[in-house]
């Protein structure tokens, strides 16, 4: 019993910190993220392609890969697929992630307001804008 | 005394002749001042700008990607004042503000070849929600959305220049930028300035 106590403590702390630590990349606030994407909106928007590619459909696209859009020669050889975590490390530091990238922007440091970010982007690519042809 | 402008629409409240007026053309010939400061600190020639300097190949991909949002809102504001949904002097103001991004581009367009780069030119065409935009305050709004994304695109852009002189100089067309922001979310009739920084 004395032995099992520990272990576990140790096994709902380790489920704690994972929890937490899931939370940073899964959870997020959508709410939040759209206040933290008016940021994006000099280049950006969802549904159709400006300075920087739509994000409609980002979630599980090919980096590069919305047709008809110009991107860097250093964004198409990355082979990235975006999902929560290539999207995390990406956006806190676009120009060391992918250097030679046409996103010229410092990122976004704040790792909650990255999964904020993230969250919003999921969550818009199901809306009706998205969803319009 | 206040600078205020009114909406719903072209409600504004102020005459062309108003002393208010004259306070904002002011207001707007000094902006105009400070962004020939920052485009005499991009193009004075100095040696750090000179070509060949190993930081200025990332210098040169930040300062596209400002002239590429500075030429789509060139784009923006021409579909705003040609919709004819903006009545005088909302009208003006947006072709000033134009007028402003027009001498952004230029002088980052002239710094970037400067720096040995390829300005990135104006696409062909851009995609702008026109659909949406059924009044003089849509317009006002998409102009401001545009420029609150502005603001952080150059917020996010000035501490990546290796050189210093540019990086003042982006922070000069940031505090444009913003000016435009407060200006027409006060045309909206809201909080020009709704909070003490930006993000």
């Amino acid at each position: 019993m004395n032995v099992r106590i520990p272990a576990l403590l140790g096994l709902a702390l380790g489920f704690a910190v994972g929890t937490v630590a899931a939370d940073v990349l899964r959870g997020g606030d959508p709410q939040a993220g759209e206040a933290i994407y008016s940021r994006c909106l000099a280049c950006h928007a969802l549904a159709y392609n400006r300075t920087g590619p739509k994000h409609c459909g980002l979630l599980g696209r090919r980096a590069g890969g919305v047709a008809g859009f110009e991107y860097s020669a250093a964004m198409k050889r990355t082979n990235w697929i975006w999902d929560r975590k290539t999207l995390d490390r990406f956006l806190a530091d676009p120009m060391k992630a992918v250097p030679g990238t046409a996103m010229g922007y410092a990122g976004v440091k704040d790792p909650q307001e990255r999964a904020d970010l993230i969250a919003y982007l999921e969550q818009a690519g199901t809306s009706k804008e998205c969803r319009s042809p | 005394m206040s600078s205020r402008i009114q909406t719903p629409d072209a409600s504004l409240v102020i005459a062309p002749d108003a002393p208010e007026m004259e306070t904002r053309r002011s207001f707007l010939g000094k902006s105009g001042l400070l962004l020939s400061g920052a485009a005499i600190a991009l193009l004075a020639g100095r040696d750090a700008l000179a070509k060949g300097n190993p930081s200025a190949a990332s210098d040169v991909n930040v300062l596209n990607s400002a002239l590429g949002a500075e030429l789509e809102a060139i784009a923006a504001y021409q579909v705003g004042a040609e919709s004819g949904l903006l009545q005088k002097p909302v009208l003006n103001l947006a072709v000033t503000f134009q007028g402003h991004h027009k001498e952004h581009a230029d002088v980052l367009a002239k710094t970037i070849a400067k720096l040995g780069g390829q300005p990135v030119s104006a696409k062909a065409e851009y995609s702008f929600p026109v659909d949406t935009l059924k009044n003089q305050n849509d317009v006002l709004r998409f102009a401001a959305m545009l420029e609150k994304g502005a603001v952080s695109a150059y917020l996010g852009a000035v501490p990546l220049f290796n050189n210093r002189e540019l990086a003042k100089a982006a922070a000069s067309i940031l505090g444009d930028e913003a000016m435009h922001w407060a200006i027409l979310r006060n045309a909206l009739g809201e909080d020009p300035v709704p909070s003490a920084f930006m993000s």
